[in-house]
């Protein structure tokens, strides 16, 4: 998968999960939950969404690594690379 | 001034020749000059006696770390004492918190009780119209909190507020945004007060939101002989020495966070772990071994999210200290309880209590066998029954074991809420022939343990949390989409309950999938990820009653998703 192919998929899981993220004023450095609305249940849908979109498993304990637009572009690089 | 108006229910128990509570009581130093004050108890006490021990140890995920010795957490508390009297904040009103985790809600916590004010805490992650809800209705004096929360949630309802409150930013760092004072500053300006505000055992100390079915939020009102059952709890339930490291997971904008979280375990004189950050698999379970945790108090949130880490995973680490684990929030079901012992070596102990109770209730107690399962047994001066209310108000107790109904207290005990503010009929509507209807119902069994069985009304568990469908439904019904909204709860395998809301639109409004996320969108603008629906249902009618009430329970039990995984309560 290509990596604006991947940066959709992710930004598509993330208006599943918080609707009321806006893609376009997001800093790709910064954790999400910094930006906008996002709980720990809200983080939960958004991984496990990944999960189901790109069909990979990721372990709970990795989960903190999604925490960012980059952090979770580069996590799911090497998991599907 | 914060105070009940007058509480209409006589809560005077039957005279009684013996005190359950009177060792508790004699347990507490009170003050000097006579009179109660949870910061002197919680704080200046230690610090006379062991001022080099450590009070609170505070680590955050970026790696910054401290501590804070009982000696500096008094001189603290006192200095923040003086920053209010200098602002003019005077005893009795309230002082709100909103802020992170971290030392200093610990010092605006104590400060703000020294000061003999009304201590208010708010949970970060509240939207702007909880947050304007809350602030207005407890009548805020002042509000603590940092240049972070201020930008993002207190600045934009504070110019809501008549009158505004004066606002404390504790990181302003020399620089506190406009309209706002530098709390490090005051602090250091201030004249310490020596001795706190000479409050009493009935005077107001902190003012607790807790959410009903209908209406606003209630504003529970506890005072400072609360901390007599807080103390005795952490010491008979909890097990707390001076000696333990404890760590409990709960936010101080929610009660268990406040009482457990900072007050009992204070003025029992143990170190208090603090961890700024959210959960997090790995780091928490090197955070239980690094910081040598002896007793630890989490969620069955918490719980469930480790176990979907795995037994393996939480047996590479080591907790060679940690001698007790506890929890609280909701029903734990047995599986986790068996989780706790295959991954910890350790059972996780349930125990029950409410806002409006102030303090642990009913418990699996260090000491005692663990049902899994079982809320446990009533602690030592709790007289816990299980009752059926009659239409003309009054109670039919139920002596069969195993028989569901309201889960009802005798009063009185030190903890019980005084009333909620301004509410006193709604005050009333708690109390039947004089026992207090916690609005759960449960069931006992022979051997006299309880049994969590579900909420008597409406209201949303979701995460531990209560959620009030009212308050969710006025944020939806803001939209102009919305012609009609309720909100139900959906069971789930890791919050317990998710919020979910039934909607129907307004014409020339179409049930797409973009208008659900525009909804989805609007609702947690308003309401914060906390309390807003995580799903939107579209209707063409609501269920309702003959007089014209919408019917959740219909409602949920229609819900396609609440045939999803449920967690067990028993077995």
């Amino acid at each position: 998968m290509d990596q604006e192919t991947l940066k959709q998929e992710i930004l598509n899981q993330l208006r599943e999960a918080a609707p009321d993220a806006d893609p376009d004023s997001l800093e790709a450095d910064t954790p999400f939950r910094d930006q906008f609305e996002m709980d720990s249940v809200d983080f939960l849908n958004f991984v496990l969404g990944l999960e189901k979109r790109l069909g990979v498993s990721i372990p709970e304990y990795d989960y903190p690594q999604l925490a960012s637009l980059e952090g979770a572009r580069y996590y799911l690089t090497e998991k599907l690379g | 001034m914060i105070r009940e108006k007058g509480c209409p229910v006589s809560l005077v128990s039957p005279a009684r020749t013996d005190d359950p509570w009177a060792a508790a009581r004699a347990a507490l130093e009170g003050l000097p000059d006579g009179g109660l004050n949870m910061a002197w108890e919680a704080a200046d006490r230690h610090a006379r006696e062991r001022p080099r021990a450590i009070a609170v140890r505070w680590t955050a995920p970026d790696g910054r770390a401290g501590c804070v010795t009982y000696g500096a957490l008094a001189e603290r508390a006192a200095r923040f004492a003086g920053a209010l009297e200098a602002l003019g904040i005077a005893p009795g009103t309230s002082v709100f918190g909103l802020l992170e985790r971290g030392p200093a809600q610990v010092t605006a916590i104590l400060g703000s009780l020294r000061a003999g004010a009304v201590y208010a805490p708010l949970f970060p992650e509240f939207g702007p119209e909880p947050l304007q809800t809350r602030l207005a209705g407890g009548r805020a004096a002042a509000v603590v909190t940092s240049v972070a929360l201020w930008k993002r949630r207190l600045s934009k309802v504070i110019d809501g507020l008549d009158p505004r409150p004066e606002v404390l930013v504790a990181d302003a760092d020399g620089d506190p945004p406009a309209g706002t004072h530098d709390l490090r500053a005051l602090m250091d300006a201030a004249e310490p007060c020596t001795l706190p505000v000479a409050t009493g055992p009935e005077s107001p100390a902190f003012l607790q939101f807790t959410s009903g079915t209908t209406g606003q939020p209630k504003g529970a009102l506890h005072v400072h002989e609360a901390l007599v059952a807080q103390h005795e709890t952490a010491r008979s339930v909890l097990g707390l020495t001076p000696d333990d490291v404890f760590w409990c997971t709960a936010d101080p904008g929610w009660v268990t966070g406040l009482v457990y979280g900072v007050l009992a375990p204070l003025s029992v004189g143990c170190t208090v772990v603090v961890d700024t950050g959210d959960f997090d698999a790995r780091r928490w379970l090197h955070l239980l071994g690094e910081e040598r945790v002896t007793v630890w108090y989490t969620t069955p949130t918490a719980v469930r999210l480790l176990r979907r880490a795995g037994v393996d995973f939480v047996r590479g680490h080591g907790f060679p200290h940690l001698r007790r684990m506890f929890s609280v929030g909701e029903p734990l079901d047995a599986t986790a309880v068996r989780f706790g012992e295959e991954a910890f070596g350790l059972p996780f102990r349930d125990t029950w209590w409410q806002t409006e109770t102030g303090a642990i209730m009913i418990a699996n107690a260090a000491g005692d066998m663990v049902t899994p399962g079982a809320m446990g047994r009533p602690v030592p001066g709790i007289h816990a029954a299980i009752a059926h209310k009659r239409d003309d108000g009054g109670l039919d107790f139920v002596h069969a074991p195993d028989t569901v109904g309201d889960l009802v207290l005798w009063p009185d005990w030190p903890s019980r809420f005084r009333g909620y503010l301004d509410a006193p009929e709604r005050t009333t509507r708690c109390f039947a022939d004089g026992w207090y209807i916690t609005g759960d119902l449960a069931r006992r069994d022979a051997e006299g343990r309880f049994w969590f069985v579900g909420r008597a009304d409406d209201v949303i568990k979701a995460s531990g949390h209560l959620v009030s469908p009212f308050e969710v439904e006025s944020a939806l019904l803001a939209h102009p989409a919305v012609a009609e909204a309720a909100a139900t709860g959906r069971p789930d395998p890791v919050a317990g309950q998710l919020v979910i809301a039934h909607v129907a639109l307004n014409p020339d409004y179409a049930p797409t999938d973009e208008q659900r996320r525009a909804l989805l969108a609007h609702a947690r603008k308003r309401l914060g990820a906390a309390l807003a629906p995580r799903e939107i249902l579209f209707r063409d009618a609501m269920p309702k009653t003959r007089s014209g009430k919408i019917q959740r329970r219909v409602l949920q039990a229609e819900d396609p998703g609440s045939a999803a995984e449920t967690p067990a309560t028993q077995g």
